[in-house]
């Protein structure tokens, strides 16, 4: 073959071959959209799309009957001296700077004492969980039964220790550690999520622990809690997003947050304010207030533990 | 780590067991209330145990004949749940593991960008999206039908999506090669290949979607306004806001209702749920 030849041969070689990549890649590119087509639905419809209006909803007057009308700025300043907006916010973040810390000290607790080998371990978490299954109206309306004021069983229980039990829900400053306590019932979950981390803590590094004569103290503080910090911070994040939309239980106790108010929570303030009150862009702009908070703790949370969550093994 | 000394072990037990009892006695109370003729649910001291147990509490609570009580049709409630369940869990199973194939098995341009934004939208709270999404269904003219609540079950979610990719990336690229070569297409390597060997990423998805049906209650609340179209969880906080705090036994007999068969179904399928809970607190 001369010169000529091979000049030819390889002047040719990018077409021969770039026709059938590219037919290739637009074949990729049309199954891939074709696999992903539900999503680019939901994406764009049910997320995207609402996203957006949302935000423009927000600096609305709407009504839903009736077109939106751009009014500036004017619902977040009128958010800024309500009231009732304070109350909500404060109620809600009250609860979840409660619930939270609580609720992972006691699962934690929970799985640490289900990992000390004991016989029966399945069946103790069986019983754990149990009342996370259980549906969150349910849950509301079997407590409420629990915590009446004069036929509740808690109370006869704190009568027979000679304690006079407060009127739970109907109390407003009792109302909201009622709430606190039955949020707790449901940690069942991340029982279940630590004690597997639990598991997971590879045995070796107990040992070596046990030689330098490490207390349980030490190994609980450098080896369990660095192992599965990043569990814990996961469980927090996923806490945080879901106490501040705290809704069916308290909605179900009392669609007012009766007592005066007590357990009155942002989401609720936020439905009447949208299906009450049909002022769906003063909802949206506390929807968006709610999710900038959200946002805000959530990175909070994210920059405190950067240097405390240990990302080793897995 | 264990618990070496006997003292030690002997103090475990007894909190576990103290705490044992206070996790399920509220369960338990639920059962023994539904149970009571309506006079004792009020005697003080409580009555543990019903003197007769009344299972007319609960053909009442499912069939709702009294008058004074009005007309709570719990049996109704449970089927439009059904309903929902079986459409929806039908709809996140297609609809996530076709998305997720799409994200996890084939490579086309763009696909890292958009999965990248689908995580993003994780963190988006319903509120957001809750006028917005009403908005829609209201044009559809869907409010009132239980269309809002399981067609977007056809649309994926970022979340199952999220973690059926995982699961898919963990089979073996050669297996689908060799399937290629054959001449098999796309689909049918979905379908006959990486379908059947997900099973249990699968069951996991469909019985979260499934308690998720059962125990919401925004949504229904939201798009619902047929008192006859009302799920269990909606149903039994209208039950409560209507008759809340007089006959505790029915009340008790319908809340029984709305957990029983989720207790049920978790001594079924244990095993999916203690690896579901896992998948989804430790790789998810």
């Amino acid at each position: 073959m001369g010169e000529a030849g091979l000049e030819a041969l390889t002047a040719n070689r990018p077409q021969a071959t770039g026709r059938p990549r590219c037919a290739a890649r637009r074949r990729d590119l049309r199954n891939g959209l074709l696999f992903i087509s539900p999503w680019i639905v939901g994406f764009g419809g049910l997320l995207l799309y609402p996203i957006s209006a949302s935000l423009y909803y927000s600096f609305c007057e709407y009504s839903v009957l009736q077109p939106a009308v751009w009014v500036g700025p004017a619902n977040y300043g009128e958010l800024m001296r309500d009231e009732v907006f304070w109350k909500a916010l404060y109620n809600t973040l009250f609860y979840a700077a409660f619930a939270l810390p609580l609720g992972l000290l006691v699962s934690l607790a929970l799985a640490l004492l289900l990992n000390t080998g004991v016989r029966g371990m399945t069946v103790f978490r069986t019983v754990f969980f149990l009342p996370a299954l259980v549906p969150m109206v349910a849950l509301a309306v079997i407590w409420l039964w629990v915590l009446n004021g004069d036929k509740g069983v808690l109370n006869y229980f704190l009568s027979s220790l000679h304690l006079q039990g407060p009127p739970w829900l109907t109390d407003p400053s009792w109302a909201k550690p009622a709430l606190i306590m039955m949020s707790l019932w449901g940690v069942g979950q991340a029982v279940v999520i630590y004690l597997a981390s639990l598991q997971d803590v590879p045995v070796q590094l107990y040992e070596a622990a046990d030689l330098d004569g490490a207390s349980w103290w030490h190994k609980m503080w450098h080896v369990t809690f660095p192992m599965i910090s990043p569990v814990i911070l996961f469980n927090l994040i996923m806490g945080i997003i879901g106490s501040l939309q705290f809704f069916a239980v308290p909605y179900v106790i009392s669609p007012t947050g009766a007592p005066a108010r007590s357990i009155y929570f942002l989401t609720m303030y936020l439905y009447d304010s949208a299906f009450s009150y049909l002022r769906m862009g003063y909802a949206c702009a506390m929807a968006w207030i709610l999710f900038v908070i959200i946002l805000i703790l959530t990175l909070l949370a994210l920059k405190v533990s950067a240097k405390r969550v240990y990302y080793g093994g897995a | 780590m264990q618990a070496k000394s006997p003292l030690a072990r002997l103090l475990v037990y007894l909190v576990l067991i103290a705490g044992s009892v206070a996790f399920l006695f509220p369960l338990l109370w639920m059962i023994s209330t539904s149970l009571k003729p309506t006079a004792e649910t009020m005697q003080m001291p409580p009555r543990w145990i019903p003197s007769v147990v009344m299972w007319g509490n609960y053909k009442q609570a499912v069939f709702h004949q009294s008058k004074e009580l009005g007309y709570v049709p719990f049996l109704r409630y449970g089927l439009n749940t059904l309903y929902l369940a079986v459409l929806g869990v039908a709809g996140t199973v297609l609809s996530n593991a076709l998305v997720a194939y799409g994200f996890a098995r084939l490579r086309w341009p763009g696909r890292d960008y958009l999965f990248a934004a689908t995580l993003a939208t994780m963190m988006i709270p319903f509120p957001i999206l809750m006028v917005s999404l009403f908005a829609i269904f209201r044009e559809l003219h869907w409010i009132g039908t239980f269309k809002p609540l399981w067609v977007p079950a056809f649309c994926g979610s970022a979340f199952n999506i999220f973690l059926l990719r995982q699961f898919f990336l963990t089979i073996p690229t050669e297996l689908s090669d060799a399937a290629r070569i054959d001449g098999a297409s796309e689909l049918r390597i979905f379908w006959n290949l990486i379908l059947p060997l997900s099973k249990p990423a699968l069951a996991v998805v469909a019985l979260f979607h499934f308690l998720y049906v059962w125990n919401d209650f925004l949504g229904p609340l939201i798009y619902l306004t047929d008192q006859k179209m009302f799920t269990l969880s909606l149903g039994l906080q209208f039950y409560q806001s209507q008759h809340g705090g007089t006959e505790w036994n029915l009340m008790m007999a319908a809340a029984t209702i709305v957990v029983a068969p989720v207790i049920l179904l978790f001594f079924f399928t244990q095993r999916t749920f203690i690896q579901g809970i896992q998948l989804t607190g430790l790789k998810g």
